[in-house]
C-alpha cells in the first residue's frame, strides 16, 4: 500500500482514508476471547483489524503499601514486543510502552474501577496486588484501544487462586471460582487529529501522520476517569469537546462489543 | 514406586495434541504458531534485514539471531519478570545453533534474520515447541532451508521411557504419590526430519547410556508426528496449485 504522510493528510482534508473507512470507524474483525493463557488468573486476547494484543492477569500476596495498610494494589506493564513489529527491539522498554502502560493504569486506577479495600487479606501485612501485563502480537495502530480493551477483558476474567490455609501460599495451580473485585469497567478510547478531521482507530500507516490525538478513559455512564494528549500540535477546547464527544460515543461502541463476546 | 500408567493416560510415545498454524503475524517476514498441550510458542522472523552494529555483520552470510521469551503471565507459578534472563538466553543460543545446520544464508551476507520466540502459556517443554514454531516460521518466511526441524522432549519418569513431559511429570514426586523418591530426567532434542540427526541435546537428571539411546530412538520417532503437523500447516498456509 502506498503510504506516504502527505497522501494521508491530503485525503483526511477530504475527509477519506487510505483503507476506504469513514473517519469514526473502526477496523474489522474486533475479536475479544478471555481465558487464552491457563497461567495467568485471567487473560484476554484482542483484535482490532489486523492488531493483535493479548493482556494476563497475576495474582500475588504482598505487604500493603505503609500508607495505605488496608488495600492491596494494582500495576499495568506493556510489553511491545520485537515479535509483533520491526519498529521494536529487544531491551527495556522505552517511551512508548511506558506511556501506554501508565494511561492504561490510571484508566483502570483512577476509575476506582478495583475495590482495592477487597483485596486487603491483613490489615498492614498482607493484601492480593494484581499486575496486569499487556504484550503485542501484532502492531497494526491504536494500541491504546487494543490494549485497554484487553487489560479490562482480562481483569473480568480473572479468578484468584486457591490458597493454602495452612501456610498462605498461593497454590497457582488451582483457581477458585472468585473474581476480582471490579466495581467499575473503565475503557480507554483514542481520538486523532489529522489535518484538522478527527477520527479513530488509527492504523501504523495512518499513525505517522497525526497531529494530536487524545485518549480518553470512561466508564459505562460516561464518568471519565483519565485523560492523555499526544502529539505535537496543540488543540483548542473546541477540539476536545468534540473529540470527547468522539471517545464516549466509540466507548459505547467498543464496550458493546465486549458485553457481546465476553462470556 | 513404579509409575505405572502416565499421568495424563497417554501412552508412552504419545504426544499431546498439537495445533500448529504458519502466518499468523502479518508484520512478520514469517510466523507460527505451535501449541502441544498448554504449552503455546509463537514466533516471529523478521528478515534478511541489515545487521546493526556494522561491526557484528559478516560479509560471508547471513547471521540468525534467535530470542526466547516467556510472556509475564505465562509461568504456572509466579509471574515471570519481563526481560531477559539467564535461562532465556541459553534457550536463545541452544535453539539458534540447531536452526544454522537446516538454514542457508549464505545469499543474504551483511544481514540478519532475527527469529522471536514469545510463550503465551507454558506446561514444560518450552524450548522445544519454540523451536518448532521457529523451524515453520522460517520457512514461512521464505528463509532457504535444507530441511525441517521438529523438536520434543522426552525423559525417564521412574522406570518408564516416555515422550512429551508436561509439567506433573517433571515434578512426578509431587503430583503421584506412588512416585515418592522417584527421579525424573527431561530430554529435549530436535531432530533433522530427513537425516535423523540431533541437532538439539540437553539433559537434566539421571540415565543410564542405554536408557538414553532408547530416549533418542524414541525422539527420532515421535518428532515424525510434530512434522507432519508442522508440514500440515504450512501446506495449509501455501496450498498446492
Amino acid at each position: 500500500m502506498i503510504s506516504n504522510k502527505e497522501t494521508i493528510v491530503a485525503l483526511a482534508a477530504q475527509q477519506k482514508r487510505l483503507d476506504q473507512r469513514g473517519l469514526l470507524e473502526y477496523r474489522k474483525p474486533i475479536v475479544i476471547e478471555t481465558d487464552i493463557s491457563w497461567t495467568a488468573e485471567g487473560s484476554a486476547r484482542v483484535q482490532i483489524g489486523s492488531t493483535v494484543v493479548l493482556a494476563g492477569v497475576k495474582l500475588s500476596i504482598e505487604k500493603p503499601y505503609n500508607d495505605t495498610p488496608d488495600e492491596g494494589g494494582i500495576t499495568v506493564n506493556v510489553e511491545l514486543l520485537p515479535l509483533s513489529s520491526p519498529k521494536y527491539e529487544s531491551g527495556p522498554p522505552g517511551m512508548a510502552a511506558i506511556e501506554l502502560a501508565r494511561v492504561v493504569d490510571r484508566g483502570i486506577r483512577e476509575a476506582k474501577a478495583i475495590d482495592v479495600k477487597k483485596l486487603c487479606i491483613t490489615p498492614g501485612e498482607k493484601a492480593w496486588f494484581v499486575i496486569i501485563d499487556v504484550v503485542t502480537v501484532n502492531d497494526a495502530g491504536n494500541l491504546f484501544d487494543a490494549a485497554g480493551l484487553a487489560a479490562l477483558a482480562a481483569l473480568n476474567s480473572a479468578r484468584f487462586p486457591m490458597v493454602n490455609k495452612e501456610t498462605g501460599v498461593i497454590d497457582y495451580k488451582h483457581k477458585t471460582t472468585t473474581p476480582l473485585p471490579l466495581v467499575k469497567q473503565p475503557l480507554p478510547l483514542t481520538v486523532y487529529k489529522i489535518n484538522g478531521q478527527l477520527m479513530v482507530d488509527l492504523s501504523t500507516n495512518e499513525e505517522i501522520a497525526y497531529d494530536a490525538r487524545l485518549t480518553v478513559a470512561s466508564d459505562k455512564d460516561g464518568t471519565i476517569s483519565a485523560l492523555q494528549k499526544g502529539g505535537s500540535e496543540p488543540l483548542t477546547v473546541e477540539e476536545i469537546d468534540a473529540m470527547m464527544t468522539i471517545a464516549l460515543e466509540k466507548a459505547r461502541f467498543l464496550r458493546e462489543e465486549l458485553q457481546k463476546q465476553l462470556k | 514406586m513404579v509409575y505405572k500408567q502416565r499421568l495424563d493416560g497417554r501412552k508412552d510415545d504419545e504426544l499431546r495434541p498439537i495445533e500448529a498454524k504458519a502466518g499468523v503475524i502479518p508484520n512478520a517476514t514469517g510466523s507460527a504458531s505451535f501449541k502441544i498441550g498448554k504449552t503455546w510458542a509463537l514466533a516471529a522472523v523478521y528478515g534478511p534485514r541489515e545487521l546493526f552494529p556494522k561491526f557484528l555483520q559478516n560479509p560471508k552470510e547471513g547471521v540468525l539471531r534467535c530470542h526466547y521469551g516467556m510472556m509475564p503471565f505465562s509461568g504456572s507459578g509466579e509471574r515471570v519478570r519481563p526481560g531477559s534472563n539467564r535461562r532465556a538466553q541459553e534457550i536463545a543460543m541452544v535453539i539458534g545453533k540447531a536452526l544454522e545446520p537446516v538454514v542457508d544464508l549464505s545469499a543474504f551476507p551483511n544481514s540478519v534474520v532475527d527469529v522471536y520466540i514469545d510463550l503465551p502459556q507454558t506446561d514444560a517443554g518450552t524450548r522445544c515447541a519454540g523451536l518448532s514454531a521457529a523451524s515453520m516460521a522460517l520457512a514461512d518466511a521464505g528463509i532457504p532451508m535444507k530441511d525441517m526441524v521438529s523438536s520434543v522432549a522426552v525423559g525417564k519418569v521412574d522406570n518408564r521411557i516416555v515422550a512429551d513431559l508436561d509439567y506433573r511429570e517433571e515434578h512426578i514426586e509431587e503430583f503421584n504419590p506412588e512416585s515418592e523418591g522417584a527421579s525424573v530426567s527431561d530430554i529435549p532434542v530436535a531432530v533433522i526430519h530427513n537425516t535423523g540427526e540431533v541437532v538439539l541435546l540437553q539433559m537434566d537428571g539421571k540415565i543410564s547410556k542405554i536408557e538414553l539411546v532408547t530416549a533418542l530412538r524414541l525422539a527420532q520417532k515421535v518428532t515424525e508426528k510434530i512434522y507432519l503437523e508442522q508440514k500440515r500447516a504450512l501446506l495449509e498456509r501455501f496450498p498446492r496449485e
